[in-house]
């Protein structure tokens, strides 16, 4: 078994090497990377524990008052109900996207990261991309977070407010950038530059790297199957489901059979349930699956003991697991399932935090040997 | 690298570039006015039938379905095309580990690959096309994906601790 030592010494990442150097890309793209993680999954159990439930209760009531004004044939009511819904949505919406957004652009930094030996730029030229990477990948979900709080105050634009276009602008930067790395790429392939060895090296084949690659590697897996059977099973279900629901509200209200209406209310607010749970477990079980996989390169970066580095490793793959099956049970189990998904999450940030400290320990100690320490 | 790694890193890219050009275009050009008009069906078909003219409420709900329909479909070929970019990225990075010769993972890439491209662009043309082929390409797209993970999940766990 390697020690981190012996792995770092054997990939050339010791003291004075570029790879690794003081706000160098790949440091900034690991750091970043894992701190966008972290907060993006930080912001999704706060999302997921003071906002998503009370907004979808709010959503329902406003379908339910809409119902109501149908019964009473007050058609200006029922569009005032449902500008109170858009706005429930759009609440709802942002957050998700903040929530998504900032892991997925997390994942991609470790993605870039990751291949920056293959990269034939001149290190100058990859911190600007690393940089320009990053500054779209936080401005984008901040963005994105302010749409519903802007709105379309000052806007030039009759639909989309500034905070959209904000979050479009982080989206052009985070492209140009990826579109930099391409060009690298390109001229790596056309130049057959002789970095095999450290290229090589990225991934040290130890107990941590191997059960975070093939877990990831299952959890990916199993999430495509449940996603294939989601597709075939309870997709189209789902959506016959919501129009027959929503007719139903419709025609009982308009004869005035309320009981039956708000029971149609009532059916419509578990079936969009039961779609969302289904959906983030199927989600979420990737997603870990794909970090698994990517912290797997980032281990010879985790300055910590072997010990240290198994146990994070575990309690990650035990939240990645938690997470999406509790999620998935949570029509069935209520509010336990809800708290012990929540808990699984905590495990994945805990692990995540953790892998964060080590990666840090691991500069620390590269700044000191190379004097770069101030 | 090997050419399998090659393979799996240039596609992945490209794919991503793709995928969030996609999703640029999309958030820029389409998505508030479908969500728009998403809401605004559904808010019709209410007032409609408030002022019980129910066949025109209940145009207006088919008018919300087949919208949603599209939405649901758009945003997912985003999200989609953008995760199986990432994780062919990942894999090109890790592929040489596979416990398997290079032929053979030069088929495994080339199947995750071609996956990883037809079953997004499947569940994106049922939004023109609600037949069946359509449908078919998003199932042998995601079938391939699957399969070449299932072999990868493989490849990695025979590599064992050597």
């Amino acid at each position: 078994m390697m020690g981190n030592s012996e792995t770092l010494a054997r990939a050339g990442l010791s003291s004075g090497d570029g790879a690794f150097a003081a706000w160098s890309a790949r440091r900034l793209l690991i750091i970043g990377g894992i701190g966008l993680i972290a907060g993006g999954m930080i912001f999704g159990d706060i999302f997921a524990v003071f906002i998503l439930h009370q907004n979808a209760a709010r959503i329902s009531e406003a379908l339910l008052a809409a119902a109501h004004a149908v019964g009473a044939q007050d058609a200006h009511g029922v569009l005032d109900h449902f500008a109170a819904i858009g706005r429930f949505l759009e609440h709802r919406g942002t957050k998700v996207d903040t929530h998504a957004h900032m892991i997925a652009f997390g994942y991609l930094a470790l993605l870039l990261a990751l291949v920056q030996p293959y990269v034939a730029l001149d290190e100058r030229r990859k911190k600007q991309m690393a940089t320009l990477f990053l500054t779209g990948a936080i401005v984008l979900p901040v963005s994105v977070f302010l749409i519903y709080y802007v709105g379309l105050a000052y806007s030039p634009l009759e639909t989309i407010g500034w905070a959209s276009i904000f979050a479009d602008l982080g989206g052009l930067l985070v492209i140009i950038a990826c579109l930099g790395q391409l060009i690298g790429l390109w001229r790596y392939v056309r130049r057959g530059r002789s970095v095999e060895t450290r290229a090589a090296s990225l991934l040290e084949w130890s107990w941590s790297s191997r059960a975070l690659l093939v877990g990831g590697t299952l959890l990916v897996l199993l999430g495509f199957l449940y996603g294939g059977y989601y597709a075939a099973v309870d997709l189209y279900a789902h959506e016959a489901g919501d129009v027959a629901t929503l007719r139903t509200i419709i025609e009982r209200a308009a004869a005035n059979d309320m009981v039956e209406a708000e029971r149609a209310v009532n059916a419509y607010g578990l079936l969009q349930a039961d779609q969302a749970v289904k959906i983030a477990a199927h989600a979420h079980i990737i997603e870990f699956g794909l970090l698994a996989m990517l912290l797997a390169f980032v281990q010879p970066y985790v300055f910590l003991s072997e010990r240290w580095r198994r146990r994070w490793v575990v309690v990650l793959l035990i939240g990645s697991v938690i997470l999406p099956v509790f999620v998935f049970l949570e029509i069935k189990w209520g509010l336990v399932a809800g708290g012990i998904a929540d808990v699984g999450g905590l495990l994945v940030i805990i692990a995540l935090l953790g892998m964060l400290v080590g990666v840090l320990r691991y500069t620390g100690r590269l700044d000191a040997e190379g004097g770069e320490v101030r | 690298m090997t050419r399998s790694q090659k393979l799996l890193i240039a596609s992945g890219l490209a794919l991503a570039i793709w995928g969030m050009a996609y999703g640029l275009y999309y958030a820029l050009f389409d998505e508030h006015q479908t969500l728009d008009r998403m809401g605004a069906a559904l808010a019709t078909s209410f007032a409609r039938a408030a002022e019980r003219k129910m066949p025109e409420a209940r145009a207006a709900l088919q008018t919300y379905a087949e919208t949603k329909f599209e939405y649901v479909r758009e945003v997912d070929v985003h999200s989609h095309w953008i995760g199986l970019a990432m994780l062919l990225i990942v894999l090109g990075v890790v592929f040489d580990h596979l416990a398997f010769e290079e032929r053979r993972r030069v088929m495994v890439a080339l199947g995750l690959i071609v996956g990883s491209i037809v079953f997004p662009l499947g569940v994106i043309l049922q939004t023109v096309n609600r037949g069946l082929g359509p449908q078919a390409l998003a199932v042998i797209g995601s079938a391939l994906v699957i399969l070449s993970l299932g072999a990868i999940t493989l490849g990695l766990a025979r590599k064992g601790a050597g």
